[in-house]
C-alpha cells in the first residue's frame, strides 16, 4: 500500500469551543489507482489530506489521532525537515485555484525549476530539460517560448497544466489533487482530467482526487470515499458507490444533482405567451487595459433573442463568452454600445435617469456569489426594507411584515431578521439575495449563476426554490449558467453564448438531443455525468 | 402612494448598524473608559473660564517657577503662571484643533475620495490630479500664504490645517472606493433603482469606515502636533495663550530645571493620544458586524 491512514482525527479550536474536523477517518491508496473524496464543503474532505502534509496550520489546527503510512513511514511522526522533504517531492499537491497559487512574480519557468533545484539538487540545464519535457506532456506547445512566460499570460485552463506539470516534476509517488477543474470551463475541465487519467497510469502514481463533484468523480475514480461532518459516510469502488448507494446521505448527495431533464413542475411553458424582453443587433465592449495599448474588447456582438413571458430562458456559455455581460447590458447596469432593447413594448436603452427607475423596479438581478452580493453592514430587514420603502411598497407601519413575509417567500425564518450577512450560511445568504431581488415586486430577474457558489444540495434546494417563486410570482428569468445539467433541469429554452455572439438557441430537450452546432455538441459532450 | 414613495425618515435610515455599534461599544470596555475619559477632558476644557483657579496670563514674578504645591496643584512656570491653569486653557486650543481640522479632513477626504473612486474614469482623474498638485504645495508656505493674506486668526489655523489633512484621507477613501465599487452589492443597489447619492451614503461610505477611523484617530494627534509646530513659529497661537502643544515645548526647554513643566502637559496630551486610540479601536471593531461579539 502506498499511503495507509488509519482513524485519523483532526479537530480546530474555534472561538466556539474545539470543533472535530476529521473524525476516525481511515483510507488507503495504492499505487495507479485514483481515490475519490466527495463531501460538501466543510466535510473534512480536504483536511483529512492537508493535515497528512502538515498543510493545515496548528494551532488552531491540532492531530488528535491517527497514523498515516506512506510506503511505511508514518508522515503525522516526521520531523519538519523531513516532512519538507516529502511534501511537494514524493507527495505532491494541486489546487484549485492556479491563479493563486502560482506566484504572479516568476515566470512559468521559474517555477517549474524550483521543486527540481531544491529537492534534487540537479543542475539547472537539467533541470530545464526535464521541465521542458513535461510542459510537451501536459499539452504545452512551444515549451520554450512559453518557459519565460508569466502566469498571468496564460489562460486559467494552460495554468492548471503548469500546476500539473510543476507537480510531476519530481516524479512523485502521490499526487494529491484538491478541486482542480472546479474553476475550469467544462470543455477544459473535460481536457485535464483525461491529462490527469493519462499521467496517471503513464506515470504509475497514486492520487487521491477531492472534489465537491459527484460526476467528475465518477469519471476519473477507482474507488470513493462519502465525507459528511468529517466522517466517512460510504467507502467503496467508485461504481459501487455512485451507483448503487447503500448509505442515505450518499443517496441524498446524488438525487441532489440535477440530471436528465426538467422535473415534474407541473410547469408548462405557454407557448402562445407574449414577448417580454426583445434584444436586437445588442452590442456592448470594455475597454481592456491589460495589454499595453488599450482596446476595446467586444463583450457582446451583434446578439438578438427574445424572452417569453412566463419562461425561464436559459444562458449557457464558457467564462469569458459574454453571458453575464449580456445579462447586465439588459438591466442596464453596462453601458451598451449600440443594438435596441425592448422591454414590454418600451425601448429601454432611450430611457435615462428617473425614467428609467419604474423599470429598475419591474426586473432585478440575483448574482453568483452571496458572499459579494450582500452589503455586510446591512442586516437582513435593513437589506429588505431599503428596496420596499424606496419604492414605496411599504410604510413605516408595514415594513417590518413586508420584510418577514418576504423572509418566509424564500424560506428564512423570521427570528434572523436583524442578523447580518456573515451570520449565515452560503444557501441562506443566497436566500437573502433571492429575497431582496423579490422585494420590488419584480417580473423580470435575471441571475447570474445563482446557485454555482453553493453546495450540491443546496443547489437543489435553491432551484427549487427558485422554480416555486416563479410560478407562486409568475415571473420571467434569465438563468446565466456555466452548469449544463443546472440549466437542463430548470430551464424551458436556452441560448448558447460563445465569444460574444449566440450560436444556438431553441428548447431545451431539442437542443440536447439535437445540438445544432459543433461547439454545442463539444459542450454537451464534456460534461461529467453521473 | 406617490407621496409616500422615497419618503424615508431619518429614523428609518438611522440604520441598525449604528445602533448595534453603540451596543457593541458599551461591551468594550476600555473603548467605552477611553470615551468617557476625552468626554470629562472636553467637559472640563469647555468649562475652564469658570473653573480655572487663575487667569492664565496671570503672572507672579515673585513666585517663579515652584513644584506642585498645594496653592498650584501642577507647579508655577517661570513667570509664576499656574501650570493647571495653562493646561486646561491649552486644552481648549489643542482639543479644538485636533477636533475641528481633523472633523474637515474627514468631510472635505471621504467625500472627495468617495465621489472619485466610485465615478472613476475621467472625473476620478482631475479630482485625484487636484489632490497630487496640493500635495505637492510645501505646507508651511502655504501656511504663510494663507496667513499673510487673511492675516492670523484660529479659525483660519483650524481650516489651514484641515485643508491639508484631507488630501491623505481622500487617498485612502479613494482606494477602498475603487474595491467596493466591484462588489456584487453595489450593482444589486444599482439595480433596484436607488439613485447616486443613496449608494453612496448608504452602501459605499458604511463600507470604507474601518480605515477611516483608524486614520482618523491618527490624524487628531498629528494635528495637534502640527499646531504646537506652527505656533512655535510664530504662525499659531501667540503667548500668552497656549496650547499643550506649546507648553510641551517650553517645558522641554527647562525640563532639567523645572522637570514638572513637561511631565504633566506631556501626560496630558499622551493619555488623550492613548484614549484616542482605544476608542478608534474600538468604534472600527464595533462597526464591522463581521468581528465577534467575543
Amino acid at each position: 500500500m502506498l499511503l495507509q491512514v488509519d482513524n485519523l482525527s483532526v479537530s480546530f479550536a474555534t472561538r466556539n469551543g474545539v470543533q472535530a474536523a476529521v473524525k476516525n477517518v481511515s483510507y488507503s491508496v495504492d499505487k495507479g489507482q485514483i481515490l475519490g473524496i466527495v463531501g460538501e464543503s466543510g466535510s473534512g474532505k480536504s483536511v483529512s489530506c492537508y493535515s497528512l502534509l502538515g498543510l493545515i496550520p496548528q494551532p488552531p489546527g491540532r492531530i488528535d489521532s491517527g497514523t498515516a503510512l506512506f510506503n511505511g513511514e508514518d508522515l503525522l511522526k516526521l520531523s519538519p525537515a523531513r516532512q519538507r522533504d516529502i511534501r511537494g517531492n514524493r507527495i505532491a499537491m494541486i489546487f484549485q485555484d492556479p491563479m493563486t497559487s502560482l506566484n504572479p512574480f516568476l515566470s512559468i519557468g521559474e517555477q517549474l525549476l524550483e521543486p527540481l533545484v531544491y529537492h534534487h539538487d540537479c543542475s539547472r540545464a537539467e533541470a530545464r530539460s526535464r521541465a521542458l519535457q513535461l510542459l510537451d506532456e501536459v499539452g504545452i506547445v512551444d515549451g520554450e517560448r512559453k518557459f519565460s512566460s508569466f502566469p498571468h499570460e496564460f489562460s486559467g485552463g494552460m495554468r492548471q497544466r503548469v500546476m500539473i506539470a510543476m507537480a510531476l516534476i519530481t516524479e512523485p509517488e502521490l499526487l494529491i489533487a484538491d478541486e482542480p477543474t472546479t474553476a475550469l470551463d467544462v470543455t477544459i475541465q473535460a481536457q485535464i482530467l483525461r491529462l490527469i487519467a493519462d499521467l496517471q497510469s503513464r506515470h504509475n502514481i497514486g492520487v487521491i482526487f477531492i472534489s465537491h463533484d459527484l460526476a467528475v468523480v465518477n469519471q476519473l475514480a477507482d474507488h470513493v470515499l462519502v465525507m459528511n461532518k468529517g466522517e466517512i459516510v460510504e467507502a467503496g469502488p467508485g461504481e459501487r458507490v455512485l451507483h448503487k448507494p447503500q448509505q442515505a446521505y450518499t443517496q441524498t448527495l446524488i438525487a441532489s444533482t440535477p440530471r436528465g431533464a426538467k422535473i415534474a413542475s407541473g410547469r408548462e411553458r405557454e407557448r402562445d405567451s407574449e414577448t417580454l424582453v426583445s434584444v436586437r443587433s445588442l452590442s456592448t465592449s470594455f475597454v481592456d487595459y491589460s495589454s499595453h495599448a488599450a482596446k476595446r474588447v467586444r463583450a457582446v456582438n451583434d446578439v438578438s433573442f427574445d424572452l417569453y413571458r412566463g419562461e425561464i430562458l436559459g444562458l449557457v456559455g464558457e467564462s469569458g463568452s459574454g453571458k453575464s455581460t449580456l445579462g447586465r447590458s439588459i438591466l442596464r447596469l453596462v453601458n451598451v454600445d449600440e443594438g435596441t432593447i425592448e422591454y414590454d413594448g418600451v425601448d429601454l436603452l432611450a430611457l435615462q435617469g428617473n425614467d428609467l427607475m419604474p423599470y429598475r423596479q419591474r426586473m432585478q438581478m440575483i448574482f453568483q456569489d452571496p458572499f459579494a452580493s450582500l452589503n455586510p453592514r446591512m442586516t437582513i430587514y435593513d437589506a429588505l426594507a431599503e428596496p420596499l420603502l424606496y419604492h414605496g411598497l411599504a410604510n413605516r407601519q408595514s415594513v417590518q411584515s413586508a420584510v418577514l413575509q418576504l423572509m418566509d417567500d424564500v424560506g428564512l425564518e423570521g427570528r434572523f431578521i436583524r442578523k447580518y450577512p456573515h451570520e449565515f450560511s452560503g444557501g441562506q445568504r443566497q436566500r437573502i439575495a433571492i429575497a431582496r431581488a423579490l422585494a420590488t415586486g419584480p417580473e423580470f430577474i435575471v441571475t447570474d449563476e445563482p446557485v454555482s457558489a453553493l453546495d450540491v444540495t443546496v443547489q437543489k434546494q435553491i432551484l427549487e426554490l427558485l422554480l416555486a417563486l416563479v410560478a407562486k410570482h409568475n415571473l420571467s428569468m434569465l438563468f446565466i449558467s456555466h452548469d449544463l445539467s443546472v440549466v437542463r433541469y430548470l430551464c424551458d429554452r436556452v441560448l448558447v453564448m460563445r465569444q460574444a455572439s449566440i450560436i444556438e438557441a431553441g428548447d431545451v430537450e431539442n437542443v440536447w438531443r439535437d445540438p445544432a452546432s459543433d461547439y454545442t455538441r463539444q459542450l454537451l459532450a464534456s460534461a461529467p455525468v453521473l | 402612494m406617490e407621496a409616500n414613495k422615497h419618503d424615508m425618515s431619518e429614523q428609518e435610515q438611522g440604520s441598525s448598524l449604528w445602533a448595534d455599534a453603540w451596543l457593541r461599544l458599551k461591551h468594550n470596555r476600555l473603548a467605552l473608559g477611553s470615551l468617557i475619559f476625552l468626554l470629562a477632558l472636553v467637559v472640563l476644557c469647555i468649562l475652564t473660564p469658570w473653573l480655572a483657579p487663575y487667569g492664565y496670563e496671570q503672572q507672579n514674578l515673585e513666585l517663579g517657577a515652584t513644584p506642585p504645591s498645594m496653592a498650584h496643584w501642577l507647579g508655577t512656570d517661570v513667570f509664576g503662571r499656574d501650570l493647571l491653569t495653562r493646561l486646561l486653557y491649552g486644552g481648549r486650543v489643542s482639543l479644538m484643533v485636533g477636533f475641528i481640522a481633523t472633523a474637515v479632513a474627514l468631510l472635505i477626504g471621504v467625500l472627495w475620495g468617495t465621489v472619485a473612486g466610485y465615478l472613476g474614469g475621467r472625473v476620478d482623474m482631475l479630482m485625484m490630479r487636484l489632490v497630487d498638485i496640493l500635495y505637492a504645495i510645501p505646507f508651511i508656505i502655504f501656511i504663510i500664504l494663507l496667513m499673510v493674506v487673511f492675516g492670523r486668526s484660529m479659525l483660519l489655523l483650524f481650516m489651514a490645517i484641515g485643508a491639508v489633512e484631507w488630501l491623505t484621507m481622500a487617498r485612502i477613501v479613494r482606494g477602498q472606493v475603487q474595491g467596493i465599487r466591484q462588489q456584487e452589492y453595489i450593482e444589486a443597489a444599482i439595480a433596484m433603482g436607488l439613485p447616486l447619492s443613496r449608494i453612496l451614503w448608504r452602501h459605499v461610505v458604511p463600507n470604507t469606515l474601518g480605515p477611516v477611523i483608524v486614520y482618523a484617530t491618527l490624524t487628531i494627534p498629528q494635528v495637534m502636533l502640527l499646531e504646537a509646530f506652527l505656533s512655535f513659529l510664530g504662525l499659531g497661537i501667540q503667548p500668552p495663550q497656549s496650547s499643550w502643544g506649546l507648553l510641551i515645548s517650553y517645558g522641554a526647554e527647562s525640563m532639567e530645571e523645572y522637570p514638572w513643566l513637561l511631565v504633566f502637559p506631556g501626560l496630558a496630551l499622551a493619555s488623550t493620544l492613548f484614549a484616542l486610540n482605544f476608542l478608534g479601536d474600538g468604534l472600527r471593531d464595533a462597526l464591522d458586524p463581521r468581528v465577534a461579539k467575543d
